[in-house]
C-alpha cells in the first residue's frame, strides 16, 4: 500500500468512527444534561460540597458559580505547584517560580494547557496528577457547562433559568469523562504508555553510556488530555514523547479521543432543541473544516517546499518516524481545530503553509470542531451571526431556533466575535515591537513573527500548542499570557451565559414562511462563508506578513 | 410556557425549573465555599483515586512490562533502556560508533536524554538547519560508505538527516537501517547478508497495514546484532 492510501485510510477511519460514535454519544450527553435524576456518587459530591442540586439558576448566578469555582481552581493549583516540593512524589523537582506558576496555573484552568515549563525537569508526579489532571477533567466540565446552558437558552422559553452549573459540571465528570478516560487509559497502556509513580530510572546503554528512562501516571492524564481536548503533555515532548504516544495506532486513538467529545457535542444540541437537524448543520460545517483542514495541512507537508524539506528530501524535522507525514499532520490540524494543543509533532518546524495552516486552524476561534463545549458555544455565536446576515440581506427580523436575535443578542454576539482576534493581535502586535520579547524567537525573520502570532493565538484561543522554538518562559509572557488566557476564556463564556439567559426568556415565536431554514445546504454554505470571511478580515494582514510571507518567498 | 420549556429540553431538578426554597448556595461566599468544597472532593476521585487506580490496573500481567516502561535487557539480564526510547550509539564525545545501527539526530539534552524530550523547534527556512541537514548529508554518506560500497549522499534518507519531535524516536526508515548494513557488517566482522537479513527481519509494516510507516526497531535490531555475533 502506498503512503497516500494509507494515508487516505487514517483519515477515513477516524471519520467512520466518528461518524458512528458520534449518535451515541450525543444521545448520552443530551440525556445526562436532562436527567431530572441524581446518581448515587453524585449525590456524595453534592453532599459534600453543600450543592442544592435541585436549584436551576438564572444566567448571572450560574456564571457567579463558574467564575468562582474557576478562581478557587486557579489558587488552588497555583499553591500546589508552589509547594510541590515539599510533597511526596515530587522526584526532587523543586518546582516553577511565582510567575510560572501562575502562568501554568491559569492555562490549565483555562483549558488551554499552554506550558512554559518542560514537564519532566519540573513538576513531581502529585502535582501533576492532583493538580493539572484534575484541571484535566474539570476545565474540559466548565466549558460542556457553557455550552449546555446555551442549548438550554435555546430550548426554552420564558423562564430566566438556564440549569445549575454545580450539576452540569460534576455531571461531566462523572458520567462522561471519567468512564471513557478510564477505559482509554487501560487502552493506552496496552498500547505501550507508561502508568507508575517511578522517577528517572537510570540504565546503561548498549553502547555504553547512560541513559535516564522517566516514569510517572502517564496513561491516566494522557487521555483526559485528549479527551477534554486539554493538551498539556505529562512530557515536554508532549504526544510525539513514545512514552504518551508509542505507536501510530495509539495515535489514531489519541486522535479520536480529541474529536469525539466536539464532534458529538452537536447531536446532544439538535436532541435538546427537539430538532435533530440543528445538529447536522453545525456538525457539517465542522466536518467541513476539518476534512478541508486536514487536505490542506496534508499536502502542505507531503511537499517539499521549503528550505529545509527540500535539503532533507521530505519535511520530516520535528516528525516521528512512526507517524511520518500524514499521520502527523491529520494530528495537527485536530489539535488546532479543537482547542487541544497536544502535539506529536512540532509545528515550528512544519513547512511554511503547514504551520500556517495549523495557525489558521487556531485563528478560526476553535470552533469546527473546536474544544469541548467552547467549540459548540462558539458555533452558535457564529450561527446568530450568520443569520444575522442573511437578515439584513432580505431585510427581515433575524431570528434561530424560534428565538427572535434582536439588538442585545447581537451586542454579545459581537462582542464575542470582537474579543479574541483583540487579544491576539494587541498580545502580538506588543511582543513584536518590544526588545524583550522579540528577543524570545529561535527564527528569524517572518517565521519569527509566526512564533509570536502563534503564540498569541493559542494562549487567546486556549489552543496551547506552540510554535515551540519561541522561549516563553519569561516574565513577559507568563505574565501576559496568563493574562490573556484567562480573558480569552471567561470573557466569552459570561457573553455566552448572557446570551443563555436572555434566550431563555424570550417567547418562542412561531415558524413562518419568512423563517431562513437553518438546517439545510444554504445555512451551511452562508455560516461556512461568515467564518471564513471573519477570520480573513481579522487576520490577513497578520498572516501575510508571517506564514504567507515565508511560504511564497 | 413553563411546562412546555420542561418537557422540551427538561431541568437538572427535573420537574419545571424552579427557583430553590431554601438555596444553600447564595451570595458570594457561600458560591466560593461551594467551589473549594467541590473541587476539593473531585481533587480526591479524579485526582487521587482515578489515576491510582489506573496504576494499580496497569500491574495486571501483560499490562505490566508496558506500564513500567517497556525495558529491553541484554542476556544477561541488565537493562539497556527501552525498546519505545531511541538511544545513541556514540562513543564519549558523541561520535557514531560504527559497530551499530545508528538512531536518527536527537534535539533531547546533548542527545537521547530521557530527562529532557523534545525537538529542535527549527523553522524551515532557518539556515542553521538547512545547513545543519547539509553537513549530516556529507558525515553520514561518508560514514555508511565502506571501501567496497559508497553511499552517495543524495541517498541518504530524510530521517537520517532529521531531528525527530521526541528527541527520543526509536525507529529509523527502513531505507536507512539499509544504508548502515554494509558498514556495521565491516565493523564487525559480519557477512553483509547475514545483518542485511536481520535488518529484512526488523522491518515492521504499517500497523493494520494502514496506521502509520515502516519502520526499524535501532534498540531492538542492536540487540540482535548482539545475539547474532556476541
Amino acid at each position: 500500500m502506498n503512503e497516500v492510501t494509507a494515508g487516505l485510510l487514517v483519515v477515513a477511519s477516524l471519520a467512520v468512527a466518528l461518524a458512528v460514535l458520534h449518535r451515541p454519544m450525543g444521545a448520552w450527553m443530551a440525556r445526562v444534561y436532562t436527567d431530572p435524576g441524581h446518581w448515587r456518587l453524585e449525590r456524595l459530591v453534592y453532599r459534600l460540597g453543600g450543592i442544592d442540586p435541585q436549584a436551576d439558576q438564572r444566567w448571572p448566578v450560574y456564571a457567579r458559580s463558574l467564575l468562582a469555582f474557576s478562581a478557587v481552581s486557579v489558587l488552588a493549583l497555583y499553591g500546589l505547584i508552589r509547594v510541590q516540593a515539599r510533597l511526596p512524589l515530587a522526584l526532587r523537582l523543586t518546582g516553577p517560580d511565582p510567575a510560572l506558576a501562575w502562568n501554568t496555573a491559569v492555562s490549565f484552568v483555562t483549558n488551554t494547557n499552554w506550558q512554559n515549563y518542560s514537564g519532566e525537569s519540573t513538576l513531581g508526579h502529585l502535582a501533576q496528577m492532583a493538580g493539572l489532571a484534575v484541571q484535566n477533567f474539570v476545565s474540559a466540565a466548565v466549558g460542556i457547562a457553557v455550552a449546555v446552558a446555551l442549548v438550554r437558552g435555546f430550548a426554552r422559553a420564558g423562564t430566566d433559568r438556564i440549569g445549575n452549573f454545580w450539576v452540569d459540571l460534576v455531571r461531566s465528570c462523572v458520567r462522561i469523562l471519567l468512564p471513557i478516560a478510564a477505559v482509554g487509559a487501560v487502552i493506552l497502556i496496552a498500547g505501550g504508555v507508561v502508568q507508575n509513580l517511578h522517577g528517572l530510572t537510570e540504565v546503561s546503554t548498549l553502547a555504553g553510556g547512560q541513559q535516564v528512562v522517566p516514569g510517572g501516571p502517564v496513561a491516566s492524564q494522557e487521555v483526559i488530555k485528549e479527551l477534554g481536548t486539554n493538551g498539556g503533555g505529562f512530557f515536554n515532548a508532549n504526544s510525539s514523547h513514545p512514552f504518551e504516544n508509542p505507536t501510530a495506532l495509539t495515535n489514531w486513538f489519541e486522535i479520536l479521543l480529541l474529536l469525539l467529545i466536539p464532534f458529538s457535542l452537536p447531536r446532544a444540541f439538535g436532541l435538546m432543541v427537539d430538532d435533530v437537524r440543528q445538529g447536522y448543520a453545525i456538525v457539517a460545517v465542522m466536518a467541513l473544516f476539518w476534512v478541508v483542514s486536514v487536505a490542506a495541512l496534508w499536502t502542505a507537508e507531503a511537499s517539499t517546499r521549503s528550505d529545509a524539506a527540500l535539503a532533507a528530501g521530505a519535511a520530516l524535522e520535528g516528525k516521528e518516524v512512526r507517524f511520518g507525514i500524514s499521520n502527523s499532520a491529520v494530528f495537527a490540524a485536530s489539535t488546532t481545530l479543537t482547542s487541544t494543543g497536544a502535539v506529536n509533532s512540532f509545528h515550528d518546524s512544519y513547512t511554511p503553509l503547514g504551520g500556517g495552516m495549523a495557525l489558521g486552524n487556531i485563528l478560526t476561534g476553535e470552533v469546527a470542531p473546536g474544544g469541548v463545549g467552547s467549540g459548540l458555544y462558539g458555533m452558535l455565536v457564529l450561527a446568530v451571526i450568520s443569520v444575522f446576515v442573511a437578515g439584513l440581506m432580505v431585510g427581515r427580523t433575524p431570528e434561530y431556533l424560534r428565538h427572535k436575535i434582536g439588538p442585545p443578542q447581537m451586542v454579545l454576539a459581537s462582542l464575542y466575535i470582537l474579543l479574541t482576534p483583540s487579544l491576539v493581535l494587541i498580545g502580538a502586535a506588543a511582543s513584536s515591537v518590544l526588545p524583550g520579547p522579540l528577543a524570545a524567537r529561535t527564527n528569524e525573520g517572518p517565521h519569527g513573527l509566526t512564533e509570536i502570532l502563534y503564540a498569541y493565538a493559542s494562549m487567546a484561543n486556549n489552543n496551547g500548542s506552540a510554535f515551540a522554538g519561541l522561549g516563553t518562559n519569561t516574565l513577559w509572557y507568563n505574565a501576559t499570557g496568563g493574562t490573556v488566557m484567562l480573558l480569552g476564556r471567561f470573557l466569552p463564556m459570561v457573553l455566552v451565559l448572557a446570551l443563555a439567559g436572555g434566550l431563555a426568556r424570550q417567547p418562542r415565536i412561531p415558524v413562518t414562511e419568512g423563517t431562513l431554514p437553518t438546517h439545510g445546504p444554504l445555512f451551511v454554505g452562508l455560516l461556512t462563508a461568515v467564518i471564513v470571511l471573519l477570520v480573513a478580515l481579522t487576520y490577513v494582514p497578520a498572516l501575510a506578513l508571517g506564514p504567507l510571507a515565508e511560504g511564497l518567498r | 410556557m413553563t411546562t412546555e420549556t420542561a418537557r422540551s429540553s427538561g431541568s437538572p431538578s427535573g420537574g419545571e425549573p424552579r427557583p430553590s426554597r431554601v438555596p444553600p448556595v447564595r451570595g458570594t461566599w457561600r458560591q466560593y465555599l461551594a467551589a473549594v468544597r467541590v473541587l476539593a472532593v473531585l481533587t480526591v476521585a479524579v485526582g487521587v483515586v482515578y489515576p491510582l487506580a489506573i496504576t494499580a490496573v496497569a500491574h495486571l500481567p501483560g499490562l505490566r512490562g508496558r506500564a513500567e516502561g517497556s525495558l529491553v535487557h541484554t542476556a544477561s539480564g541488565a537493562p539497556v533502556g527501552s525498546s519505545l526510547l531511541g538511544q545513541g550509539f556514540v562513543d564519549r564525545d558523541g561520535a557514531p560508533l560504527p559497530q551499530w545501527f545508528q538512531s536518527r539526530p536527537s534535539a533531547a539534552g546533548d542527545g537521547w536524554d530521557g530527562a529532557s524530550s523534545g525537538a529542535s523547534n527549527l523553522g524551515p527556512t532557518n539556515p542553521d538547519l538547512v545547513s545543519a541537514i547539509a553537513q549530516r548529508r556529507a558525515a553520514v554518506a561518508e560514514f555508511d560508505s565502506v571501501p567496497a560500497r559508497q553511499v552517495e549522499p543524495a541517498q541518504v534518507p530524510p530521517d537520517a538527516l532529521t531531528a525527530s519531535g521526541s528527541g527520543l524516536d526509536p525507529h529509523i526508515s527502513p531505507a536507512y537501517a539499509r544504508q548502515q548494513v554494509n558498514r556495521v557488517a565491516l565493523a564487525r566482522g559480519l557477512d553483509p547478508a547475514r545483518v542485511g537479513a536481520l535488518v529484512e527481519d526488523h522491518v515492521e509494516g504499517r500497523i493494520l497495514g494502514f496506521l502509520g510507516e515502516e519502520r526499524v526497531n535501532v534498540l531492538e535490531l542492536n540487540l540482535a546484532l548482539l545475539r547474532l555475533a556476541p
